[in-house]
């Protein structure tokens, strides 16, 4: 029984051992204080924005001092697209390309081809989901730094001298108090105003959730305060349906509005705390709330520690709720089944009321001047005010703030300055990605949660994206479905594995027609969460309106 | 939902309990929903990701997930509706799609292949992905992830139920794959080959290596499983040997009680030692020209330089003859034997009464006294029974666990399983060990004391719970006594003044002991490390102290629980295979008790307790013993300083080895008897849990291989007993009549229920498993309060020999590695001898990893590769027993605790002398 030929010696004991040095490293960033499980995305972004990767060995000293399994720390730093695990060069900057349906439409496959061939060798060039700034398509980032209507010559002088950050105008603290801000959330407090009243109010304004799924807030708020505590409200700043920005533009200009919405909301369910989820890909604001919340706290309108921002790390399906709490408490983003709702059990296990940065804008303008008036500022039976996106072949893309219930010809006409130079409306995608497709001949449909059901659309986060004449919608089809397969968790079978079928089967899709169809039924009908339904969307929407686009 | 609920699955009105989801409820009711990524075993939380279980919920927009849907009053379910069946075709052809043809398929006999032929999937219209590569780095596990459809099964399995944490599911979306740590190779992870994951995984993405060829193809699957019992370890998982033409192809887990299915490497991946090449398969005799010698060694390849080959008939009279000779020439306390913990309570209860009533001496002994003699002598003393007062699995109920002078994960792996589970669930575990063992990373209190030290700081722990007043003054008045010499002879020991000497900080003794007595219900394991020390009774005694002034003991989730080593070591000693005792703990100085087995057996016995383990081989070595049988044990491997031992043995008139290999044990003996292994036996072992349990043939012995009971029952016959056994169950008849510790538990009963917890207060009721309720078994009722001094180890290290070297076990090598050095897989991870130390002392020796070191101390040297390893603390050297080739226990101290007479195998002094 001597040593057989290729049995394996073992010099150390099992699997990897930590190295000295990164075990230095790693506390000298991470300091003293006992590390927390739930702040791992985290650690992960500290380490990152220090060395520009994520090396081996420093995940395995996490995984040492976290006293987690380093399979956990793996599965984490892997799931997330902002983590490079053991870059090939971590001295070479990133440079990503938004290649979703806006930056599509604006050229950013041929973008990324240039960029590539003329940076390799002075940037690591990657392509990427949609970073939220859809009106100056097409966007590059190198690394944290965004650059709108991107150029090779853009690009170029980004690596050289680096990018101009862009000078905030938001409305600061104390010019918000200034215009009567925060005396909302304070008459609240000092019980001037009640529960009963407010909630009243909320209701007769019928402001439904503006993250896409369009829940009455009012059911929502009530579910959540007859939970026992402790409670936990989370602003969902993930925005990362392609085509939406309007949650950037607003935490951009009215950070305060946003965070006196989200401490009513959490006053008025009791929540204990309140975290804020913001997507990796907005960077200035990251800033903008580490300078303003200070202010918050001094003014004892939230407890010490009582709002935390966390940030995301490149993930669409953290927009998810239930995804994002995961992401919260420090895991991989994989929404959880329903029931239970998160209004139930959600944040650590708790009650949690989640909503979207549009929602909790509107709250002080619902309860400041009545729910009468915000309600009558809707059209064709809607209520309120919506920010929409508006993005794609128009002469003005942005974000409008018009009615809700406006149709998607008025917007474009109204708003956005009517179709680009040389461009004609042919079809347009009412809810980003996830929301189908229509064609122009029913762009005088009043754009409301239910009002497209009939034809398999929905508006979500009201990102309007237009098409034109030039545009195949095969294509475009495809593209969706790509970034579907991207952003999949990739938990379960139908979204997982369909995504990537339906992908594939999308190159030929007169011939696959039967079997998309019914891949599309059996996606929707058995995918988990929200994206695995939706995806299937736009190749329904392709096969029912768009035959002449097949080819 | 804690109230039964009612609502209609298939139109008919079903009644679903508390906690059953839809797929429980359909599953009780007959109908088998399809399912992958959910087990209904024990352990495994359902996930609802695969998507093959959709049901329609009426009114509902989406389908939903029977495995993870709770039924609600009133609910419409239907498992059969076309979107249904719709759903469940497609995702099997999503799935179909991307998996090896049948042709080149893994496993055949899978859930996937099952459900797929229930469905009529066989094809699939979708593409096919790029398939990825398989990895077959490990020797016992192959992965092949185009197989994998992610259902996750593996990461829960090596997550949640035995919390080895090395499976992960990292990437996402359609690249989301199974990785092993850091996504690194099987070989080269943390993985430590329980198997779990293999025997979960659905598709065979995850396979035993051993059940595919080289190509990865599937080979053919097994024609039947046999229930039994794994050989080896205390802990006594359940097992399936699954057999095809006379082979064991693989294992699998049951759900046994101690086990739950699960199972550990060497449960699961070292059954083929039965098929190894050196087997012995005819009986030898040592030649005339082959004189004995300590340092003889045989290769046992070809025994033929030393043995010859012999007739049953010839071996077994010149085995009886050379006995015979020696009892009438010397009388019987010139022989002796030696059962084995290995073999089962009827081979153990065979060979004590061969040894009493056909040698006619008490001189009969096992390798317990190697292990836990200590433990037991002062359970003994204390509370008046050597086994554990709880199972292992009472844990579930703590919320305080203690571990000391254990390295569970290694040596009663499954056991382990259990702690790390009551941790993850939110139990406080505490860890008091020297090594930073594996259970570490699951503790909260983790205190790496100084080697042999540990009265120092278990009394000073009793000193902080008597002095802050923290004992159970109920429990202490009633169920005890001796409290106030203890209190009085404890109150020295400040934790300030012992931090010195055991090298905790006072703070974290004095915190450890308020968190034990403060507990509501707190519990304490032990190992070797505890009871193989000259002070290992005194250690014992502080623990017993410990658990019963607290009143941790007689409840569920409290007790004191000594993780017995071997598979059947409970079970041997409880049938009196011991000096001292007759079955069930039967003074053999008792004349009362005595007369009760003579009138049994029908002849006179002897009077005088006999010899230890050690104590034989020194008589051996001084010539007063002459004549040995050894059934199973490999002392010239397992006895303390072995130089000594092997010269002992060498010495002996006449040595008989009964075993299945040629053991260092059999190099020196005159007449080798080839003995069936375990998968080939029939018979009862006792675990540390106390459960009594059958294990059953499954393959038959080779060549001329027979049963141990009929071996013991020729040698019985021709030393003039008239025995005439047909087989275990007459024998395991015979042993419950006399022992009381069996009542109702009959061998039939064993056969059907396949273990019952002694002890045992009617046919048709399970065992009693938490004991000592109300009183313990001792003369008084009283459990007895023994104080301990320190007691230094026996030899300190000096400036010649200035570390500590302790010896122990690894998690794929069985006691000496005659099994499992011949298990391809386990010796294949484990295959060569290492002394592990410290980073920081390989640094000072100015040597690197895998260097050739000599160790050395007063009674010998070997030569071995040197290991890094950052648990050792520094000082300290480490060295498994199991290797021949270096044989660590020809360095260890045979120093003896004047108790238990058991070794000092935890300390000697040692040196490394740097690359030869
Ligand atoms: C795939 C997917 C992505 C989502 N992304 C976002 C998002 O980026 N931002 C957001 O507010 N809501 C998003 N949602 C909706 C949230 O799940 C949730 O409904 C919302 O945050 C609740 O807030 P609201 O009621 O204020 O809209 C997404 C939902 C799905 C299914
Ligand atoms: S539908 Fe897609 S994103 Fe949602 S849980 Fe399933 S795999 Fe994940
Ligand atoms: S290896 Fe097996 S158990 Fe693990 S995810 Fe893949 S199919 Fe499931
Ligand atoms: S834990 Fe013990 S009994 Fe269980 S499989 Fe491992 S060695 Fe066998
Ligand atoms: S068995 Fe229910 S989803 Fe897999």
């Amino acid at each position: 029984m001597a040593r057989a030929r290729g049995k394996q010696r073992r010099l150390h004991t099992r699997g990897r051992s930590i190295e000295p040095t990164a075990l230095k490293d790693v506390r000298e960033l991470l300091g003293d204080a006992p590390l927390q499980r739930d702040l791992l995305i985290e650690y992960l972004h500290r380490i990152q924005d220090h060395y520009h990767q994520l090396s081996r060995p420093y995940l395995v000293v996490l995984a040492a001092e976290m006293r987690i399994p380093m399979a956990e720390i793996y599965e984490v730093a892997s799931f997330y697209a902002h983590f490079h695990i053991d870059r090939k060069d971590p001295s070479l900057p990133i440079l990503r390309v938004c290649t979703s349906l806006p930056c599509m439409l604006a050229g950013a496959n041929e973008l990324l081809g240039r960029l590539r061939g003329q940076f390799s060798g002075r940037a690591q060039v990657l392509p990427a989901s949609c970073m939220g700034r859809c009106d100056c398509a097409p966007v590059a980032a190198v690394d944290a730094h965004y650059i709108g209507d991107a150029s090779p010559q853009l690009v170029a002088a980004a690596l050289d001298n680096g990018v101009d950050e862009p000078v905030p105008t938001a409305t600061r603290y104390a010019a918000y108090v200034a215009g009567k801000g925060y005396q909302l959330l304070q008459s609240c407090h000092k019980g001037e105003r009640s529960l009963a009243d407010i909630l009243k109010e909320l209701e007769a304004s019928g402001l439904r959730g503006l993250g896409g799924a369009g829940f009455p807030a009012a059911r929502k708020w009530r579910t959540v305060a007859a939970k026992p505590g402790p409670r936990y409200m989370v602003i969902n700043a993930d925005e990362g349906e392609p085509g939406t920005f309007k949650d950037r533009d607003y935490l951009a200009r009215d950070p305060h509005w946003v965070l006196e919405g989200a401490l009513l909301a959490a006053w008025a369910v009791g929540a204990d705390k309140v975290y804020i989820y913001l997507r990796d890909e907005y960077p200035e604001l990251h800033h903008l709330l580490a300078e303003e919340l200070p202010a918050v706290i001094e003014a004892s309108l939230a407890p010490a520690g009582g709002v935390e921002v966390r940030r995301g790390a490149g993930a669409y399906i953290c927009g998810e709720e239930s995804a994002m709490l995961e992401s919260i408490e420090g895991k991989r983003g994989l929404p959880r089944h329903r029931p239970p709702f998160v209004a139930e059990r959600g944040l650590f296990g708790r009650p949690t009321l989640v909503h979207n940065v549009e929602t909790l804008y509107w709250l002080r303008e619902i309860l400041e001047q009545g729910a009468k008036r915000f309600a009558s500022q809707g059209l064709n039976g809607a209520s309120g005010l919506r920010a929409w996106s508006v993005s794609g072949r128009v002469r003005k893309p942005g974000v409008k703030r018009a009615p809700a219930g406006i149709s998607a010809r008025q917007l474009i006409d109204d708003y956005a300055g009517g179709m680009a130079e040389g461009h004609t409306f042919h079809a347009f995608l009412p809810g980003g990605a996830s929301g189908g497709i229509l064609p122009a001949r029913l762009a005088d449909l009043p754009l409301d949660f239910g009002s497209l059901d009939e034809y398999g659309c929905f508006v979500g986060s009201g990102a309007l994206i237009v098409l034109s004449d030039q545009d195949n919608l095969s294509i475009v089809t495809r593209n969706l479905m790509g970034f579907f397969a991207h952003e999949s968790c990739g938990q379960c079978t139908p979204c997982r594995v369909g995504t990537e079928k339906a992908a594939e089967l999308l190159r030929t899709p007169v011939e696959n027609e039967g079997l998309l169809t019914e891949l599309a039924e059996v996606m929707t009908d058995a995918s988990i969460c929200g994206l695995g339904q939706a995806a299937p969307n736009p190749v329904r929407s392709l096969y029912r309106f768009f035959r002449d686009d097949l080819k | 939902m804690s109230e039964p609920v009612l609502f209609f699955l298939d139109d008919r009105e079903v009644t679903a309990e508390p906690g059953e989801s839809l797929w429980d409820v359909a599953q009780r009711e007959g109908t088998e929903i399809p399912h992958l990524c959910h087990s209904p075993e024990p352990g495994y939380r359902p996930d609802g990701n695969c998507r093959a279980c959709m049901v329609e919920v009426e009114g509902e927009r989406v389908l939903a997930a029977a495995c993870v849907r709770q039924p609600e009053a009133g609910m419409r379910v239907s498992t059969d509706s076309p979107r249904v069946e719709q759903a469940r075709r497609t995702i099997f052809q999503l799935l179909v799609a991307d998996m090896p043809g049948l042709d080149q398929a893994h496993r055949l006999d899978t859930p996937f292949a099952h459900w797929c032929g229930e469905l009529g999937v066989s094809t699939s219209p979708f593409l096919v992905r790029k398939l990825p590569k398989p990895d077959r780095s490990h020797p016992a596990v192959a992965w092949f992830p185009d197989a994998c459809i992610q259902c996750q099964i593996c990461v829960r399995a090596c997550r949640e139920v035995q919390h080895n944490d090395v499976i992960g599911m990292a990437y996402r979306g359609g690249s989301t794959q199974v990785v092993f740590d850091l996504d690194d190779v099987l070989a080269e992870s943390t993985c430590v080959a329980c198997g779990e994951c293999v025997q979960a995984c659905p598709t065979g993405a995850l396979m035993e290596s051993a059940r595919v060829n080289r190509m990865g193809n599937a080979l053919s699957p097994a024609k039947k499983k046999v229930a039994s019992i794994c050989p080896y370890c205390g802990v006594g998982c359940q097992i399936d040997f699954l057999v095809n033409d006379e082979r064991i192809v693989a294992v699998e887990g049951r759900d046994g009680p101690s086990n739950q299915n699960r199972l550990c490497v060497k449960g699961r991946f070292g059954f083929d030692y039965i098929h190894h090449p050196q087997r012995l398969t005819r009986p030898l005799i040592r030649r005339d020209d082959a004189p004995k010698a300590g340092t003889c060694t045989v290769d046992p390849a070809d025994p033929s330089s030393h043995f010859r080959e012999a007739s049953w008939e010839e071996a077994l009279e010149v085995a009886a003859k050379g006995f015979r000779k020696i009892r009438e020439r010397d009388s019987g306390e010139a022989l002796a034997g030696f059962g084995s913990a290995k073999g089962s309570n009827e081979e153990a209860y065979l060979v004590q009464k061969l040894v009493r009533t056909g040698f006619g001496t008490n001189n009969v002994d096992h390798c317990t006294r190697l292990c836990h003699a200590s433990s037991v002598a002062a359970l003994f003393e204390g509370i008046g029974s050597g086994a554990v007062t709880a199972p292992f699995t009472t844990c579930a109920e703590s919320d305080v666990i203690i571990v000391t002078g254990s390295n569970t994960s290694a040596n009663h792996p499954v056991a382990a399983t259990f702690l790390k589970q009551a941790a993850a669930r939110g139990a406080t575990l505490i860890v008091i060990d020297p090594r930073g063992v594996d259970l570490v990373a699951y503790a909260e209190h983790r205190l790496l004391f100084q080697p042999g030290s540990d009265v120092a700081l278990l009394n000073a722990m009793l000193h902080v719970i008597i002095e802050e007043d923290l004992y159970d003054h109920d429990f202490v008045e009633h169920r005890t006594e001796g409290f106030e010499e203890l209190a009085r002879h404890i109150r020295p020991y400040r934790p300030e003044a012992m931090a010195p000497v055991c090298g905790i900080e006072a703070e974290t003794i004095r915190r450890v002991a308020r968190i034990y007595a403060g507990a509501k219900a707190a519990v304490i394991f032990w190992g070797m490390g505890i009871s193989q020390h000259v002070h290992g009774t005194d250690n014992v005694r502080c623990l017993i102290a410990l658990a019963t002034i607290c009143g941790q003991i007689g409840r569920p989730g409290t007790g004191l629980h000594p993780l017995r080593g071997q598979n059947n070591v409970q079970g041997a000693s409880d049938a009196g295979l011991i000096p001292m005792f007759l079955p069930d703990y039967q003074s053999v100085e008792d004349a009362g008790k005595r007369a009760r087995y003579e009138k049994a057996w029908g002849v006179k016995l002897p009077e005088k307790r006999g010899l230890t383990v050690v104590e034989i081989i020194d008589a051996a070595f001084d010539g007063s013993i002459k004549g040995l049988y050894v059934m199973g044990e490999n002392p010239a491997m397992s006895d303390p300083n072995l130089g000594h031992a092997r010269e002992g043995l060498a010495r002996l008139e006449h040595l008989v080895v009964q075993d299945l290999f040629l053991t260092e044990t059999a190099f020196h003996a005159d007449v080798v008897l080839p003995a069936a292994a375990w998968p080939e036996k029939e018979g009862t072992v006792t675990n540390t849990n106390r459960q009594v349990q059958m294990g059953r043939s499954a393959v038959a012995p080779p060549g001329e291989v027979r049963q141990d009971w009929w071996i013991i029952q020729e040698l019985a016959r021709r030393l003039g007993l008239d025995w005439n056994y047909q087989g275990p169950a007459e024998v395991y008849r015979e042993m419950s009549g006399l022992m009381v510790s069996l009542d109702h538990i009959s061998w039939e009963r064993l056969q059907a229920e396949g273990s019952v917890t002694y002890p045992c207060s009617s046919d048709d009721e399970p065992g009693q498993e938490v004991v000592f309720g109300d009183r313990f078994p001792t003369a008084s009722g009283r459990a007895r309060l023994v104080p301990a001094d320190i007691i230094p180890p026996d030899e300190l290290p000096d400036e010649r020999y200035p570390m500590i070297l302790i010896t122990g076990r690894l998690l794929e090598h069985w006691h000496t590695g005659a099994m499992t050095r011949r298990s391809r897989a386990l010796d294949a991870i484990e295959p060569e001898a290492a002394v592990s130390l410290s980073p920081g002392d390989l640094g000072s020796l100015r040597l690197t990893a895998g260097a050739s070191v000599r160790v050395k101390t007063r009674r010998g040297y070997i030569d071995l590769m040197a290991r890094a390893d950052p648990r050792v603390p520094v000082g300290t050297l480490f060295i498994p027993f199991c290797f021949f080739e270096a044989a660590a226990n020809l360095l260890t101290n045979p120093a003896l605790d004047p108790y238990g007479k058991i070794p000092e195998y935890k300390f000697c002094a040692a040196r490394v002398e740097g690359s030869i």
